[in-house]
C-alpha cells in the first residue's frame, strides 16, 4: 500500500491497464458472454447491447474473442520475453566476464543468429518442427534473446572494468556472484528499458507468424491474428480490426508505463528513496 | 586607482537543488565575494572542492555554469559591469578580452584538428588580427612557453604532444588574442610533479612577457605561492583569507588558512629494523599481452607491520608492480613472496588465505564500491566471505569496523552515492580491513582528495597500522605523503627501480638524477621556490 502510496499516476495507470487485462484473461471462461468459436451473429455486426464490441468476419462476439485471445497473447508473450531475457542477459554477462575464447564463441554465434533475417529464421525452424506451444515460445524467446545478448554484453564490458568488479575477483568471488551481484544490479536500468520494449515485439512478432500460419493456429484466438483476420473490414469502414490493434497498443503502452516507474527507481544511485 | 582591471563587488552566486523528495530550493553558494586585481597581477583562489573557486572564476567570464545564477554584486572589468552587458556584449568578450584556461587541456582540444587552427580561432573569430598575424603570434607564444620546435608544433594534432605540452598550448590559445584577463583553472593539477613545474614556469613566464593579468585557481597553496602576486582563501563560498601572498604563506592570520600552509608537517619516524619480510619480489619482469614490456627487473621487499612507499610518476609501471602482487597480471618473470611461501602467478590459483591476507584500496572510491550495494553489503560480505559470519554477529563486527574509521553506526544503511569523498575512502578502508588483512595495498588512495580530507585518511591509516600491525604498500605520486608516512621507499622510473631503501637514506643525497629531479620538483610552501628548483634542475624531463 506504501508503495502504491509512492507511485506516480502514470504507473498507476500503466498497473490498471496491466490489471484489466490479466483480470479478463484469467476469468475469460467466467465473464465472456459467448464461447471463443462459437459463431452467433452476422458478419461485422456493429456494436450493440447484444455485442458489446461488434462481431468478427465470421460472426464470432469480438469481446469474448478478445477476452481469450488475451490470454493466448499475454501469456505467451510473457514467457517468451522473460525466458529471452533470462538466456540473454546470463550468457552475455558470461561472455562479459569470462571474455576471451567463450566471449569469441558466444558473441560469433549471436552474430550468426542476427545475420539471418528473424521472420525467415522462425519460419524455417517452426516448419520443420512439430506445431507445439512450447516450441514455439523456445523458438521465440531464443531468437528475442540474440538482441538482449547485443545490449547485456555492450552493457556489461562497461562494468567488468570498474574497480570494484576488480574488488570481488581479488576477493575470490566466484562467476555467479559477479555476474548476479556485480553486474546486474548495475546493469538493470538500460535493460528495463528495453524489456518493455522488447514485450511489445513479442506480441507483434507473434501475430506476425500467427498471419503466416505458424503461430497461433485458428480458430484459437490470438490478438494479432484478430488484426489479421479482420483487416478486410477497414475497407467497408468496420473497426473491427482496431479493437485487437488497439488492444496491442494499450498493453504495450501500460507495460511501458511501469516499467518507466521501475528504470526510475533502478536508475537512482541513493536506492530510490522517495525519488518519484 | 587608473590600473585596476578587475572589480568584483559583493558577488553572490545562487543555485537551485532537487533534493529527492523534497520541493526544489535555492541555495547560495558563494556569499558576497569581493576583490580587486590590477593590469599584469596574478590573484590566487584557493580553497578544497566546493569552495566556489571555480564558480567565482567563472563568473568573471559573466559565466554561470550548470544552473548557477549570478544574483547580486558587479563584476566590473575596465570599469564595466560585465554582468549588465548583454549577450552579444560579453560574447564580445569572452576569448578575446577575458579568456580561459581549463584543468584537463586534453578533453578541451579537439582531437580532430591541428593545434594551431584551434589556438587562433578565437583571435581571428573575434577580428582582433588576421589568420596569418595569429600564427606568427602563437609561434612567438609557443617560443615563451618553451615548447620545442615552435614553427611546427601549431601542425601537429593534440594527441601527437604530450599532455603537459598540451596545456601549455591551452595557454598560448588563450594568450593569443592578447587578453587583459586569463582565468586559469587548476591548469597543472592532472599533471606530473616533474611536468608540473614545467607548465608552471611556462606559465609565469609568459605572463610576464605579455603583462595580462591571471586569476589563478587551484586548491594546491604551495603552486599557487610561486605564481601569485595575491592570494584569496576561500570556504564554503566565503573569503577566508585575501592578501599578499608573503602575508598568506609566512604569516598566516585565520585558523583554516594555519591548517592548508602546515599541512604534512607531521612526520612519522621510520622503523628501525627493517630486516622481517613480509612481501618481497625479485627480479620481475613483466609485460601486457601485447608484448609491450612495462617492468624490468625489479626487486624490493616490505618488513612486517611497516609501509613501503612506491614513488613515481604516471606510466612508471607502479600500479603494474601491484598487478604484479595481487594476481591480475600473471604474466611475468621473477618471485613474489609473500609471509615466507612463494605466490602463485594467477589469481585463480592462490588460496582464500593468502587473498584475504592481500587486500586492496584503490584511487576512486567512486568506482571501487558497487553503487547498488550499501555500506552493509559493502562491509559486510568480506565477513561472510572469508569468515562465515552473518546475522547478530556480522551485524556487530560491521559496527565495530565503521566505529574504527571514525564513522559510526549511522552509515550502515547509506549507499556510495549518499557519502562524501573521504566517507568513501573510509568505508573502503574498512572493507579491506574486515578481511583482517596482513598487507593492503593502496593505489593513491589520497590523490583524489582534498588536502585536508587526505590527512585524516593518511592519519586514519597510521592509526590503523599502530594498533593492528597491517603492512602497507603505499602507490603514490606525491613525495609530502610518502615522507609523512613511509619507512622504506623505492622510486620507480620508466619501468625501472631507480632507488630503493629506508626513507632516510633515499631521500638523503646523493641522489641519482631522476631521484633528484622528483624531489627538487616537488612545490613547497615558500616564495622564489620555483625559480630556486629551475635553476638547481640536473635533468630536463624527456619531452616536456
Amino acid at each position: 500500500m506504501q508503495l502504491l502510496k509512492a507511485m506516480p499516476w502514470s504507473a498507476r495507470i500503466g498497473l490498471l491497464g496491466v490489471f484489466i487485462f490479466l483480470f479478463s484473461a484469467v476469468f475469460a471462461d467466467v465473464l465472456a458472454p459467448y464461447g471463443e468459436r462459437a459463431i452467433v451473429g452476422d458478419v461485422w455486426e456493429p456494436a450493440s447491447a447484444k455485442f458489446l464490441l461488434g462481431t468478427d468476419n465470421l460472426g464470432r462476439d469480438l469481446l469474448s474473442r478478445m477476452m481469450y485471445g488475451a490470454q493466448t497473447t499475454i501469456f505467451i508473450s510473457v514467457i517468451a520475453s522473460v525466458l529471452s531475457f533470462s538466456i540473454g542477459i546470463f550468457l552475455s554477462f558470461l561472455a562479459a566476464v569470462v571474455l576471451g575464447w567463450t566471449d569469441q564463441m558466444l558473441s560469433r554465434l549471436n552474430d550468426l543468429m542476427m545475420a539471418i533475417p528473424t521472420l525467415i529464421f522462425a519460419l524455417v525452424v517452426l516448419a520443420a518442427l512439430p506445431q507445439e506451444l512450447w516450441i514455439l515460445v523456445l523458438v521465440m524467446a531464443l531468437i528475442d534473446s540474440t538482441r538482449v545478448f547485443r545490449l547485456g554484453r555492450a552493457v556489461a564490458v562497461d562494468i567488468v572494468v570498474m574497480d570494484f568488479v576488480e574488488a570481488a575477483r581479488l576477493r575470490g568471488e566466484g562467476r555467479m556472484w559477479i555476474i548476479f551481484r556485480e553486474i546486474l544490479p548495475n546493469a538493470m536500468s538500460p535493460l528495463l528499458a528495453e524489456f518493455g520494449l522488447r514485450f511489445a515485439f513479442a506480441v507483434l512478432f507473434l501475430s506476425s507468424l500467427s498471419f503466416l500460419g505458424l503461430g497461433i493456429q485458428p480458430p484459437e484466438a490470438d490478438w494479432g491474428g484478430m488484426v489479421k483476420d479482420n483487416k478486410d473490414g477497414i475497407i467497408f469502414g468496420v473497426p473491427a480490426a482496431l479493437i485487437p490493434g488497439g488492444a496491442i497498443a494499450a498493453l504495450a503502452i501500460s507495460v511501458n508505463l511501469i516499467v518507466d516507474w521501475l528504470l526510475n527507481r533502478t536508475a537512482s544511485l541513493k536506492g530510490g528513496r522517495g525519488n518519484v | 586607482m587608473s590600473d585596476t582591471l578587475l572589480n568584483v563587488r559583493d558577488l553572490r552566486i545562487g543555485a537551485t537543488v532537487y533534493p529527492p523528495g523534497e520541493t526544489p530550493k535555492d541555495i547560495v553558494i558563494v556569499h558576497g565575494v569581493s576583490f580587486t586585481l590590477e593590469k599584469g597581477k596574478v590573484l590566487g583562489l584557493i580553497g578544497e572542492s566546493g569552495a566556489g573557486k571555480s564558480t567565482i572564476g567563472l563568473a568573471s567570464l559573466a559565466y554561470g555554469r550548470g544552473g548557477c545564477r549570478i544574483i547580486g554584486g558587479s563584476v566590473e572589468l575596465n570599469g564595466v559591469d560585465i554582468l549588465q552587458l548583454p549577450k552579444s556584449g560579453i560574447r564580445d568578450l569572452r576569448g578575446s578580452k577575458i579568456c580561459y584556461v581549463a584543468q584537463s587541456a586534453a578533453a578541451a582540444f579537439n582531437p580532430a584538428h591541428r593545434l594551431g587552427d584551434q589556438i587562433v580561432e578565437a583571435t581571428v573569430l573575434h577580428g582582433v588580427s588576421s589568420r596569418a598575424e595569429a600564427l606568427k603570434r602563437a609561434d612567438h607564444l609557443f617560443d615563451i612557453l618553451g615548447l620545442p620546435d615552435p614553427q611546427e608544433f601549431g601542425r601537429r594534432y593534440p594527441h601527437q604532444v604530450s599532455g603537459g605540452q598540451l596545456q601549455r598550448a591551452m595557454t598560448a590559445m588563450a594568450l593569443c588574442s592578447n587578453p587583459d584577463l586569463i582565468i586559469f583553472d587548476e591548469p597543472t593539477t592532472a599533471l606530473d610533479v616533474t611536468t608540473q613545474i614545467d607548465v608552471l614556469a611556462a606559465i609565469k613566464h609568459a605572463i610576464e612577457e605579455t603583462g595580462t593579468a591571471a586569476l589563478y585557481i587551484t586548491h594546491d597553496l604551495a603552486v599557487v605561492a610561486q605564481v601569485s602576486d595575491d592570494i584569496m582563501v576561500l570556504q564554503y563560498g566565503r573569503t577566508v583569507e585575501y592578501g599578499p601572498v608573503a602575508q598568506i604563506i609566512e604569516t598566516p592570520q585565520e585558523e583554516y588558512t594555519r591548517e592548508l600552509v602546515s599541512i604534512r608537517s607531521k612526520i612519522k619516524p621510520e622503523a628501525v629494523d627493517q630486516s622481517d619480510a613480509l612481501l618481497s619480489i625479485e627480479n620481475i619482469d613483466a609485460a601486457y599481452s601485447n608484448s609491450l614490456q612495462v617492468l624490468y627487473d625489479v626487486s624490493f621487499h616490505l618488513p612486517k607491520g611497516q609501509t613501503l612507499a612506491v614513488v613515481g610518476e604516471s606510466g612508471s609501471g607502479k600500479s603494474t608492480t601491484a598487478r604484479v602482487i595481487t594476481g591480475l597480471l600473471p604474466q611475468f618473470n621473477g618471485r613474489v613472496t609473500f609471509d615466507g611461501c612463494e605466490l602463485a602467478p594467477k589469481l585463480s590459483d592462490r588460496s582464500r588465505e593468502d587473498l584475504r591476507s592481500l587486500q586492496m584500496i584503490y584511487q576512486m572510491a567512486d568506482v571501487a564500491m558497487n553503487p547498488r550495494h550499501t555500506v552493509r553489503d559493502i562491509i559486510g560480505r568480506p565477513l561472510s566471505f572469508y569468515f562465515g559470519l552473518r546475522g547478530k554477529e556480522k551485524e556487530k563486527r560491521i559496527v565495530e569496523l565503521l566505529e574504527q574509521i571514525e564513522m559510526g553506526e549511522g552509515f550502515i544503511d547509506r549507499y556510495p552515492a549518499e557519502l562524501s569523498g573521504g566517507q568513501k575512502q573510509r568505508v573502503c578502508i574498512a572493507r579491506a580491513l574486515a578481511a583482517n588483512p596482513k598487507l593492503i595495498i593502496c593505489d593513491e588512495p589520497t590523490s583524489a582528495l582534498d588536502p585536508l580530507v587526505a590527512e585524516g585518511i593518511l592519519k586514519l591509516l597510521m592509526d590503523l597500522q599502530a594498533k593492528t600491525q597491517v603492512s602497507y604498500l603505499f602507490i603514490t605520486h606525491d613525495i609530502a605523503t610518502v615522507r609523512a608516512i613511509a619507512d622504506s621507499i623505492a622510486v620507480m622510473y620508466q619501468g625501472r627501480l631507480v632507488r630503493f631503501g629506508p626513507k632516510s637514506q633515499v631521500l638523503s643525497p646523493p641522489f641519482d638524477d631522476y631521484t633528484d629531479l622528483l624531489l627538487k620538483s616537488v612545490p613547497e610552501m615558500r616564495l622564489g621556490w620555483l625559480e630556486k628548483a629551475l635553476s638547481e634542475r640536473k635533468m630536463v624531463a624527456a619531452g616536456n
